[in-house]
């Protein structure tokens, strides 16, 4: 999709179709800077949400009557959508999940079925627990071996590293796109190269990268990629599995029910096709047809200036950042997105984030579920500011007054 | 004082500030001003795990009257434990248990009890009720 024909990036029209932005709390102006850990929804996505209940629900792929039909339909044009954005070749790579944890496990659980004692993963060290667990638990079920890529203090990949731990028994390299606690931007194209060079498949954990970037599977070559409805402006409760479609149909189903079935009778039961198979029971139909919605808004803006937009708001916070005495950034990685996380000597982290709570403005603090990567660094998590495209250079002035106010009451 | 006049006298105290961060600036101090543990005493059996903040909390008997410290890594976990020191210390065991500790919700610092708030604080109140119990005979 060409960016030229969109309408010029406007961050004051963009922050008028989200609603939660104009609240106060606390008596102050909110300041949304936890867009690491979920989004907010633009008001199209609102109204598809109180569209589909009080007009459209129905249950799908099964009934005869208008509202099931209207309702599968809109159901699988929304999965169409999201294969055109990310450019699958297939809408039957599309899987709806019910986020990325759960689309890391169905992978773990159902590729890992394909594989044999002494097969390897590597992952890496700045990965999400849940692009941790899902792995130590296969590797116990089927006698595997986990290695872990290191990275540098900045928080970048060590390449050489992690290709010296690529081998034939290396089966499937799961990396995240970007990290949601440094910031990083990985390299995943030469990630990708390089693990198929020796036969192994690669899942990218892609929870913090389509809503910052464009995503293009095709262009990639990743085997599978995950994301989550809730990060990219749609709601909770669903997500997104892009599998090719040989090894999807290679693997086992992960789950057994309704719709992922062809023919059931107690002797043996036939599976459906793709992306069925995956798809057992009812799913969240609502959330499926407005993480459409979600992509459609996300189709009228111009990405790349968007995407420019983050990553200067991220440099302006990080320079007035540096001039904090005792302050350190956690993750200067070169190729870096919206994400500013840092530590104060001697504060902890909970208190600050206390304290700008207060003051209107949300930020997260801790581990953010990698606590792996806090062993790395020493320390026990965190402050962490993550920015979205309405997101302003004035909401970083009054943070930074806020954390400064903060920083004071706490020496 | 009883249980419930010092919760009366903290609401009291509380109800004196105008906004947030002058409760906090309150708060902050009182953690500023509680003695720390030693730290030969903070020890796992003293541990009380949070997600974000490790607390510890040492428990003694004496005369019949309970006697806690303790200590967290952060400090406005560190002023609302020095609140909740200030109530239940030198109070006996029955006391402790028997009373309501109200006053956190009514001076708006209910947040920071609740289970998911993950501040170990929740984990403490009931290891302060129940080490209270144990010295009930
Ligand atoms: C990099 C990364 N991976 C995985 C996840 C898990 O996403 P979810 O909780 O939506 O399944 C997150 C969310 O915090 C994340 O940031």
């Amino acid at each position: 999709m060409s960016e030229s024909n969109k309408k010029p990036f406007s961050v004051r029209e963009i922050r008028e179709e989200f609603p939660a932005l104009r609240q106060q709390i606390y008596g102050k102006n909110l300041i949304y800077f936890d867009n690491g850990a979920t989004s907010q929804k633009p008001q199209m996505v609102l109204d598809a949400i109180n569209k589909f209940y009080s007009k459209e629900n129905a249950n799908i792929h099964r009934g005869v009557h208008f509202m099931s039909q209207k309702a599968t339909t809109e159901y699988e044009e929304s999965r169409k959508r999201i294969q055109k954005y990310i450019n699958a070749r297939k809408s039957e790579e599309i899987i709806f999940t019910k986020g990325t944890t759960d689309g890391i496990n169905l992978v773990a659980y159902s590729y890992g079925e394909l594989l044999q004692a002494g097969d390897e993963i590597i992952i890496s060290a700045m990965e999400h627990h849940s692009n941790i667990v899902p792995w130590q638990m296969l590797c116990i079920r089927k006698g595997l071996g986990l290695r872990i890529a290191p990275i540098n203090k900045k928080g970048e990949l060590l390449m050489e590293e992690f290709e010296k731990m690529l081998s034939k028994k290396t089966k499937l390299v799961a990396i995240t796109h970007i990290s949601n606690t440094l910031g990083t931007v990985n390299p995943i194209k030469e990630v990708i190269e390089k693990a198929h060079a020796v036969g192994a498949k690669v899942l990218i954990d892609g929870a913090q990268s389509i809503q910052h970037t464009r995503v293009d599977v095709k262009d990639l070559n990743c085997d599978f990629y995950v994301f989550s409805s809730h990060k990219v402006f749609g709601p909770t409760g669903i997500g997104v599995l892009y599998g090719k479609e040989d090894i999807l149909d290679r693997m086992p189903p992960y789950q057994g029910g309704g719709d992922m079935i062809s023919r059931v009778t107690f002797e043996r039961t036939t599976y459906n096709e793709l992306p069925f198979k995956f798809e057992a029971g009812t799913p969240h139909i609502a959330g499926g047809i407005c993480l459409g919605k979600a992509f459609e808004f996300l189709e009228s803006i111009d990405m790349s200036a968007a995407e420019k937009h983050e990553r200067d708001l991220a440099k302006y916070a990080e320079d007035i950042l540096d001039t904090f005495e005792g302050l350190h950034i956690i993750g200067e990685a070169k190729n870096k997105t919206s994400v500013v996380s840092f530590t104060v000597d001697g504060l902890h982290p909970f208190d600050i984030g206390t304290l700008l709570d207060k003051q209107g403005i949300a930020v997260r603090t801790g581990h953010h579920c990698t606590q792996p990567l806090m062993d790395f660094y020493k320390i026990p998590g965190t402050v962490r500011a993550s920015f979205a495209f309405y997101n302003t250079r004035q909401e970083i002035d009054t943070f930074v007054a806020a954390l400064e106010k903060s920083i004071s009451m706490l020496k | 004082m009883t249980i419930e006049e010092k919760q009366q006298e903290i609401i009291s105290e509380f109800s004196m500030f105008d906004d947030w961060m002058e409760k906090y600036e309150y708060i902050i101090d009182l953690g500023k001003d509680l003695p720390l543990i030693e730290n030969e005493l903070k020890t796992e059996d003293r541990l009380i795990e949070g997600c974000q903040s490790r607390v510890w909390l040492e428990s003694k008997m004496i005369d019949g009257k309970m006697n806690y410290s303790a200590d967290s890594e952060a400090i406005i976990t560190k002023g609302i434990i020095g609140l909740l020191i200030r109530v239940l210390n030198n109070e006996t065991p029955k006391s402790i248990v028997e009373n309501d500790l109200h006053f956190i919700h009514d001076i708006g610092l209910q947040e920071h009890l609740s289970p998911t708030r993950a501040n170990g604080l929740a984990g403490m109140v009931k290891r302060m009720k129940i080490d209270a119990l144990k010295n009930i005979s």
